[in-house]
């Protein structure tokens, strides 16, 4: 069961580089059918109590690859996939215009089957290999456009990209020789009848360099918005709404609570570099005028918020962490999206140019005041009551200098995304834009339905719902080292 | 341990190359001496001295004690794969960039700030 979120995106893009040459409604049908299908399948699969195990070719644990299945890996599949699903049918009209499109939906499917094997791996290795194989997926969808500011952000999110790897490896490697396995329960368990805080601290050094590039919090983040505002727009979508997110916080949550066990340190680590990330990412989007630059920006501060949260280590800033996580996944590739249904119509970014796209593009308009609202905390869409339960959970874990500034830079978000809405869609409609027509229907479509998403994500927060969708997750992140006798099932 | 200390040099070496290199080529290079340097840190876990390759001439006699450790050689064969597709992809963006913009230099490929 496990096994089919890798092997059906892995196939389909195969099938697509054997026939796409030929046919160009095989690879749009593979791109989005895929991931449809996955969709439903990791929503079959939510609920599920036990931990799922499954040895690649039949290997005893620890020797042989595990996929695991736990409540965490089952929370983050389904927003992989729907995130993706919505960005592949976007796709479909926003590449007409360019050249090798079949190249475009194997890149798209590659990144998603590393994107769900990341999540479900148990193998610290494997793991390593499948960030590389999504990295390089990325690289070169980012510079899909081949115009020059595309291949200089690719070139630039490449190498940081690499040289973070490279010290995970170092990590992977001193992780090695002491324990001398690479199944990470069984890690977890050696660590905790040995153990050693010199290595450890080295080695939460250096995995915080590694996947902290890949997160982009903030010393580590300036790869993000030059990447993100020079990829086509779904691919945009996809790396501010998922990649970053299991790539990078995915396996910062799994190493730190369920490998090494959270201590006071980690702890300290997090709440600093969450809030350094929210204050830059938020004063940093104010100044900026490019429409997805400043998109981009936002996202840092976000992630801050997220990354915060887990940083409080009670099980309420878990939960407003997961809650916030699926919020800002939701409105973020909405807001990517809608910017490129504008730059699909008009071929503009500069917000300065834009203004008065309401009357023309009625539902891109609407689905942006949704995103926009979302993101910066408007009642009553989902990304209000993330925000407040971050806040109220950091009031209760005593960070009463955390809660001011998440409180404070939410307004500074507020204002920024003001400023998206009043520039491009509200004001006078200028002659440029006259002839202008509403984005095709398939845009449309994804649009409105994460728009449809933004909105009711709200409901996670009421008790019966949450039980099902959050709680799992939180379980596995506050029973620390229980992760690791559930895989090894002692 | 001179070998790890020395190993450990070469991915300084490497890392010095991609902050302070100014040609794309070089970062290049540089990434790929810190990729060997990581492959021979890894040969050098599963070093043991006067080891034989590990591979089973006899099932009645294994000698598993007397070989070195296979899983460091395998994790560095899937690395090289890796780092190829790394060092190829870099490569195509360097040549296209040259392209573009008629120079190597990383100080006049600037169209991005902030």
């Amino acid at each position: 069961m496990l096994t089919l979120f890798i092997i059906i995106p892995l196939f389909g893009a195969f099938v697509i580089f054997l026939v796409g040459k030929y046919s160009k409604n095989i690879s749009y049908f593979m791109g989005w059918i895929v991931p449809a299908f996955l969709s439903v399948l990791a929503l079959s699969l939510v609920g599920t109590k036990e931990t799922l195990t499954y040895q690649i070719g039949g290997w005893v644990q620890p020797l042989g690859i595990t996929l695991v299945g736990d409540g965490l890996s089952l929370f983050f599949l389904p927003v992989i996939n729907i995130i993706v699903f919505a960005a592949a049918v976007f796709s479909i009209p926003y590449i007409e215009k360019y050249t090798s499109k079949w190249i475009y939906f194997a890149l798209f499917l590659v990144m998603q089957a590393s994107m769900n094997a990341v999540v479900l791996t148990g193998d610290i290795f494997n793991l390593f290999i499948w960030i590389e194989v999504g990295g390089l997926a990325s690289y070169a969808l980012v510079c899909y456009k081949v115009e020059p500011e595309a291949l200089e952000s690719s070139f630039k999110y490449a190498v940081l990209n690499s040289v973070g790897l490279l010290f995970v490896l170092f990590g992977i490697g001193l992780l090695y020789a002491y324990t001398s396995t690479l199944n990470m329960a069984e890690i977890g368990r050696i660590l905790h009848e040995r153990p050693n805080l010199k290595l450890v601290g080295f080695v939460t050094v250096l995995f915080f360099t590694g996947f902290g590039l890949k997160s982009a919090i903030v010393p580590f983040h300036s790869w993000l918005p030059d990447a993100h505002s020079s990829a086509p727009s779904p691919v945009s979508a996809l790396l501010s709404g998922v990649l970053i997110k299991s790539l990078g916080i995915y396996t910062l949550l799994r190493i730190m609570f369920n490998v090494f066990g959270f201590n006071l340190y980690i702890s300290k680590l997090f709440i600093f570099l969450g809030l350094l990330s929210i204050i830059t990412g938020g004063i940093l989007a104010i100044y900026q005028k490019d429409m997805k630059r400043l998109l981009a920006y936002s996202t840092i501060s976000q992630v801050g918020y997220i990354i915060f949260s887990f940083g409080l280590g009670t099980p309420l800033g878990m939960f407003a962490g997961f809650f916030h996580l699926v919020n800002h996944a939701a409105a973020k590739s909405l807001l990517f999206l809608t910017s490129g249904a504008v730059l699909h119509v008009t071929g503009e970014r500069e917000m300065g140019k834009l203004g008065g796209l309401r009357e023309k593009m009625p539902v891109t308009a609407f689905t942006s005041m949704v995103g926009s609202m979302s993101v910066s905390g408007v009642p009553p869409f989902g990304g209000f009551w993330s925000k407040l339960v971050i806040i109220i959970a950091a009031v209760q874990a005593r960070e009463f200098l955390g809660a001011s500034v998440a409180v404070g830079i939410s307004i500074v978000t507020l204002a920024y995304y003001l400023k998206l809405q009043k520039n491009v869609f509200f004001g006078e409609l200028k002659p440029v834009w006259n002839n202008i027509k509403e984005a095709p229907w398939m845009m449309c479509f994804s649009m409105i339905l994460l728009a449809i998403l933004c909105i009711g994500l709200g409901a996670l927060l009421l008790p019966g719902v949450r039980a099902v969708f959050i709680t799992p997750a939180v379980n596995v992140l506050a029973g620390g080292m229980q992760y690791c006798n559930a895989v090894l099932r002692i | 341990m001179v070998e790890y200390f020395l190993c450990m040099v070469l991915f300084c070496l490497g890392l010095y190359a991609i902050l302070i290199k100014r040609n794309l080529i070089k970062i290049i290079i540089g990434l790929a001496i810190m990729e060997y340097a990581m492959n021979l840190f890894f040969i050098l876990l599963g070093y043991k001295k006067g080891a034989t390759v590990p591979i089973f001439s006899s099932l009645t006699e294994p000698h598993p004690e007397v070989m070195v450790d296979p899983v460091a050689q395998a994790m560095v064969v899937a690395n090289v794969v890796i780092g190829l597709a790394v060092t190829f992809i870099l490569v195509i963006i360097a040549i296209l960039i040259y392209e573009k913009y008629g120079t190597f230099d990383i100080r006049d490929v600037n169209k991005l700030k902030g």
